[in-house]
């Protein structure tokens, strides 16, 4: 046959209409251009001109169509007619379903404020919820933190005033090293993967710490496969090397840092461990002229790092040489860290080689001058070009908080935050503890909180804790068990509650948050729990409002289910008040608004949470005469003013859309940034790019956009003071006191210099049983629970299996296709095997909230997702195993109670493959939403 | 059988880079999702909710494990589509001229109304990279976006096929082979970009860039770099504390 070509139209019409907002497949938050057709959506790409992903997108986002279209998504409100867990409904009208829900939390709020617990999940609205939670007097609300990465969050703002992701970023245009640590495939994944490719562009070397060498860790340099729980170990084994070599940023230290300040060392003394200040409050150091204190900042003081110094009759220390002291002990030698953390001593050797010989032999200049907040002017910036990024892997154990806090240590040594080639803040970021709020827990019947819920302690006068020294709040968020809760404790409310303690709630309000399944630790115990009845046939758990946009595993446990939007059918607003989208060269936020409106009686879950607000009352919901102040979210985005002039959006404020960060409301905000792409950027100037903390123009800029109200330059905290107060309470110092079973915990823990201890399941189990470390991370092509119900997703990962190193293949004689019992303290499940030679060889993982309940997100009883997909949550149990003391211990970080569900520990054997099915088998839930149809040709119609 | 043009003007095709592929699969679905609305039959899924989800995919990813001795095993991400081949199998095995190979670009098509659904195309293809649309019995492949890199509807910009578009790591690039001068020829010139299973005699035109050196600080000829940076200042904590206080001096 001879040649032949068809005649082709080659410039076909490609859509209608191109409407742009913001990504929710998600958390990166990515500029999207949806393309509609006949007033349905034909195509989702990157936005160009978006600052997070510039035209780029990820598996996830491009899938969006059908997530939008899903089968599983809910039609209308709906109350319980089944038993709870069953998944029976009966579908209701909206004003019923206010109805049922004011008749709940009318009288709470009149009676007993606290029996409401308001929690939301992986929701971006928190600035919202956390407004409506104090308006409505309870003290129980926190978003999903708390199991997330408060130790990184926390870890970050407390030494150095922001962490990594919404607070900081790798400077990728002129990095020539860069250490990513505990990040598998996602958080922050398009700009990672973007910047990456950067690095990889100009030769800079990438270095990945995982136990799992997939996705960045495959494409690194370097791959250094650390055990499960050591990073802390292996990161102050670098440091030690570098301060014997002498191989620190001295002056940065100087200029920048808490490291001349002076330490109490008067052990009986009231003040032990805390730093010397001058009658004004400021900060002193022994003055290398005078040999004298003097204030920090006081002009021509030079201060000293080393020595004692005695001042009205009390011995003071140099944070610096008390650094030093610790550091330098043989028991951080790379010599001995190298078995426990699986890194040969010479690489650890290498690598701080490396680090200080590409921050002080590769120094980078920049011709900017600037001026820094004592007025000295400086003609150029200098930069030190290694950087740092970090995330789960690193904040889901028990030794998460000082592992960061290690990981933070290394960075500010090198002297390469905040400066060219390092790690760089995002505005709003930095903020110091001291302008972000304490905690509030204040309640008064019918009235609002006295403040916000979630805040940074700085001692135990901050802590959550009634006279009596008892919670108060439900998730014991606060207290001694873990003082630096700050994200709230999410994963603990259920259990709490459940057994009453500290006390018994009414009502459960829940968004987003799948704790019936793949969002809690110990998923049996939760669905036994939601569903418990005490003696008079009551759930033990009385109430349960639901908000979900699918019919997830969690649907079928609630009383009440509110149905949300699609991210396609909604406002929402990326605020700076709460979970920012800036760059380092910029501020920016964004919204999104209904690209295509809902063919269905849904919500934005926002939007209902407002109008119930309105319905119940709750000040700054109504107006004087008791009438509805916002109409819905959109109205709120606009109107709502956190203080004057300052609302969820920074952009085009003021009538003419003149306001940058501050202005009063514009009525046409929304429209002007749907004009502008969905986003809005407001660009740093040159001279305030980096030195943020201490550079008087970035302060001034943040002053006028809002960011706060007076410049609040700040150093960064090597020794962290708050910390050590609560390590002084536990020694007998002050009028607060933890209960003693506390004390040995605390004054470990609360170690004002980042520390390394076991994984606290370590130290419970015998480890000779338990020889393997077991973790979960979340693959490229999936982040939220809903991905494994996407129709094109689900067939890039459908499965779960348990890979295991080859060492352990080998020893258990695996085959493919094998079968195995996973064990650990808590539980059992049977599993199927694949073998992995890239990894940590005492390390098990599989990938995150794959596994599915029969019955769940229209997905046939059948779906390899029921069958053969599985949940490591089984075998995580939210208490330690007992110790024999007949106390509660929590799985969980000692300071800020984060979940430490990667400290899991297991045993392996070989199972027979059976029916080949994954155990522990669930029960099948009523599905409200029917099941998806059985094959689909997307974009036929067009 | 089919016959091929005897050349073509133009040699379209990708260059994927080895080097920083994540194996993320943003490639993939946003290939689905602009081929499945666009160029011929949509890409129909079966069982999409059921037990055994598969669907027609026009380009995928496989992951595979490499071990060397004396080294961590290696995991190697390998995006896969059409190559389209200068001396393309699966147009001259077509029995009905529905696979052919544009004279203008190169790109390998198949016309979908002249398709049997036969599958001779795919059996003949060394590389496994057209697949058979379930739904509507027609071959897909690869288009290299032909609906896109001509398309006067979109702007100029993004004249380019989907999966280039889209990819965050910027591994996959798009131009012309025939052009000395090109973009992608230059790249491929400079690091050795390979054509994948050569000894088939197709003559593909996608060129795959093999991993780039391991960026090292430390080089084996260069061994004594890291010495003075690993030089303890003294052996003492004490000692060292003393030397702290004279550069502290100096600053």
């Amino acid at each position: 046959m001879n040649h032949h070509q068809p005649d082709l139209d080659t410039s076909p019409e490609v859509s209608d209409e191109i409407r742009k907002t913001t990504c929710y497949m998600c958390a990166c938050r990515c500029g999207i251009d949806v393309h509609l057709k006949d007033g349905k959506v034909k195509y989702i790409e990157g936005n160009r001109d978006h600052p997070i992903n510039k035209g780029v997108l990820c598996a996830k986002g491009s899938a969006g169509i059908m997530q939008h279209y899903s089968p599983a998504r809910l039609q209308a409100p709906m109350k319980r007619v089944g038993e709870r867990g069953e998944g029976k409904f009966e579908t209701i009208s909206w004003d019923e379903a206010f109805d049922i829900a004011v008749k709940s939390l009318a009288p709470i709020r009149e009676k007993a404020p606290h029996k409401l617990a308001f929690f939301t999940g992986r929701d971006q609205s928190q600035s919202l919820t956390s407004f409506w939670a104090q308006q409505f007097g309870t003290p129980n609300y926190a978003a999903h933190g708390g199991f997330c990465s408060v130790n990184m969050a926390a870890a970050g703002i407390y030494t150095m005033g922001g962490a990594f992701w919404e607070f900081g970023v790798p400077d990728w245009d002129r990095t020539k090293m860069f250490m990513i640590f505990g990040v598998a495939e996602d958080h922050d994944s398009n700009p990672i993967k973007m910047g990456l490719s950067k690095l990889k562009e100009r030769g800079a070397k990438i270095v990945g710490v995982n136990p799992v060498r997939s996705g960045y860790n495959a494409i690194a340099d370097e791959w250094v496969g650390v055990t499960p729980g050591t990073d802390g170990l292996f990161v102050l084994a670098m440091i030690h090397v570098l301060l014997k070599a002498g191989k620190v940023d001295l002056e940065y230290l100087m200029r920048y840092t808490n490291a001349p300040m002076l330490v109490n060392m008067d052990e009986s003394s009231d003040e032990h461990g805390l730093l010397l200040r001058d009658v004004h409050g400021q900060f002193m150091v022994q003055d290398r002229v005078t040999g004298a204190p003097a204030a920090f900042d006081q002009k021509g003081v030079k201060p000293v790092f080393t020595g004692e110094i005695t001042y009205q009759g009390t011995k003071y220390t140099p944070v610096f040489q008390l650094m030093t002291e610790k550091y330098l002990s043989d028991e951080y030698t790379p010599e001995a860290v190298a078995e426990r953390c699986g890194i040969t001593a010479e690489t650890i050797r290498r690598l701080a080689a490396e680090l200080a010989h590409v921050a002080f032999e590769q120094e980078i200049t920049i011709d900017q001058p600037w001026t820094d907040w004592k007025g000295e002017k400086h003609q150029t910036m200098t930069g030190r070009p290694v950087s740092f990024h970090a995330m789960r892997g690193i904040s889901a154990h028990s030794n998460g908080f000082q592992t960061c806090r290690a990981i933070h240590l290394l960075q500010i040594l090198l002297g390469s935050v905040e400066v060219p080639g390092g790690m760089r803040f995002k505005p709003p970021y930095p903020k110091p503890v001291g302008i972000h709020p304490t905690p509030h827990s204040y309640a008064t019947p019918g009235g609002p909180l006295n403040g916000p819920h979630l805040g940074f302690p700085t001692g135990p006068e901050d802590l959550a804790l009634n006279a009596s020294g008892t919670p108060i709040r439900i998730d014991k968020a606060f207290t001694w068990e873990n003082p630096l809760s700050a994200h709230g404790m999410m994963h603990m409310v259920i259990s709490n509650a459940h057994a009453g303690d500290p006390y018994k709630i009414d009502t459960l309000f829940m968004y987003m948050a799948n704790m019936a399944w793949n969002s809690s630790m110990n998923s049996r115990g939760v669905m036994d729990m939601l569903t418990d009845k005490d003696e008079d046939g009551n759930y033990v758990i009385p109430n349960i409002i639901y908000s979900d946009a699918y019919s997830s595993e969690m649907v079928a446990f609630a009383d009440l289910v509110l149905p949300d939007t699609t991210y396609l059918e909604r406002h929402d607003c990326i605020s700076l008040l709460d979970r920012p989208i800036s760059e380092a060269d910029a501020i920016c936020d964004s919204i999104r608004w209904p690209v295509v409106e809902p063919d269905r009686d849904v919500r934005g879950f926002q939007s209902a949470l407002i109008q119930l607000g309105s319905k119940l009352g709750l000040p700054g919901f109504v107006n004087e005469d008791g009438s509805e102040k916002y109409k819905d979210y959109a109205d709120y985005i606009v109107n709502h003013e956190r203080r004057p002039g300052v609302g969820p959006l920074a952009g085009f404020r003021n009538k003419d859309g003149s306001g940058k960060g501050r202005g009063e409301p514009n009525p046409a905000q929304i429209d002007k940034y749907i004009e502008n792409g969905g986003f809005w950027q407001d660009h740093i100037p040159e001279e305030a790019l980096f030195y943020k903390p201490w550079n008087m123009a970035y302060q001034n800029w943040a002053v006028e956009r809002g960011i706060f109200d007076k410049p609040s330059p700040y150093l960064f905290s090597i020794y962290v003071e708050p910390i050590q107060k609560f390590r002084l309470a536990a020694q007998g110092k002050g009028e607060l006191q933890p209960p003693d079973h506390l004390r040995e915990q605390l004054i470990e823990a609360m170690d004002p210099l980042p520390v390394w201890w076991a994984p606290y399941e370590e130290q419970s189990v015998d480890c000779e049983e338990y020889p393997l470390h077991a973790l979960t991370q979340r693959p490229a092509a999936m982040y939220h629970s809903w991905g494994s119900q996407n129709a094109w997703l689900r067939q890039i990962h459908g499965t779960n299996p348990l890979y295991v190193s080859g060492e352990v293949w080998v020893k258990h004689s695996f085959e493919e296709g094998d079968w195995a019992y996973v064990t650990s303290h808590h539980g059992k499940i049977k599993v199927p095997v694949v073998r992995m030679d890239a990894l940590n060889p005492h390390t098990v993982w599989t990938w995150n909230a794959i596994g599915k309940r029969k019955g769940a997100w229209a997905l046939d009883e059948n779906a390899p997702e029921a069958t053969k997909g599985f949940l490591l949550n089984h075998l995580i149990h939210e208490l330690l195993p007992p110790k024999g003391d007949g106390l509660r211990w929590s799985n969980s970080d000692p300071i800020t109670g984060q979940a430490a569900w990667y400290d899991l520990r297991v045993k392996i054997e070989k199972a027979p493959t059976g029916d080949g099915v994954s155990q522990p088998e669930t029960s099948v839930q009523t599905s409200p939403v029917g099941q998806g149809p059985k094959d689909i040709a997307y974009g036929e119609e067009f | 059988m089919t016959a091929l043009p005897t050349s073509t003007a133009k040699k379209l095709g990708l260059v994927i880079d080895l080097d920083i592929c994540v194996g993320c699969h943003a490639c993939v679905i946003n290939c689905k999702e602009w081929n499945t609305s666009n160029y011929g039959a949509p890409l129909s899924d079966q069982d999409a909710y059921g037990e055994n989800p598969t669907g027609t995919f026009l380009n995928r990813i496989h992951t595979y494990e490499v071990k060397q001795p004396q080294k961590p095993a290696q995991t190697v991400h390998f995006p896969k589509s059409c190559l389209h081949c200068e001396d393309a199998p699966c147009v001259t095995v077509c029995p009905t001229g529905a696979s052919y190979k544009r004279e203008e670009d190169g790109i390998v098509l198949v016309n979908e109304s002249d398709c049997i659904g036969c599958g001779l195309c795919a059996w003949a293809c060394p590389y496994g990279a057209r697949e058979l649309d379930v739904k509507e019995g027609v071959m897909k492949k690869c288009t290299l976006c032909v609906d896109r890199i001509y398309n006067e509807n979109l702007p100029e910009i993004d004249r380019e096929p989907a999966c280039v578009r889209t990819c965050p790591a910027n591994a996959r690039h798009f131009g012309d082979f025939a052009d000395p001068e090109s973009d992608v020829s230059r790249m491929s010139a400079e690091r050795g970009g390979m054509r994948l299973m050569a000894e088939q005699g197709t003559k593909p035109v996608n060129r795959y860039l093999p991993p780039r050196p391991k960026a090292d600080i430390q080089t084996d000829s260069d061994i004594n770099i890291l010495a003075p940076f690993l030089e303890p200042v003294s052996e003492t904590p004490k000692g060292l504390l003393g030397w702290l206080d004279k550069a502290l001096e100096a600053i």
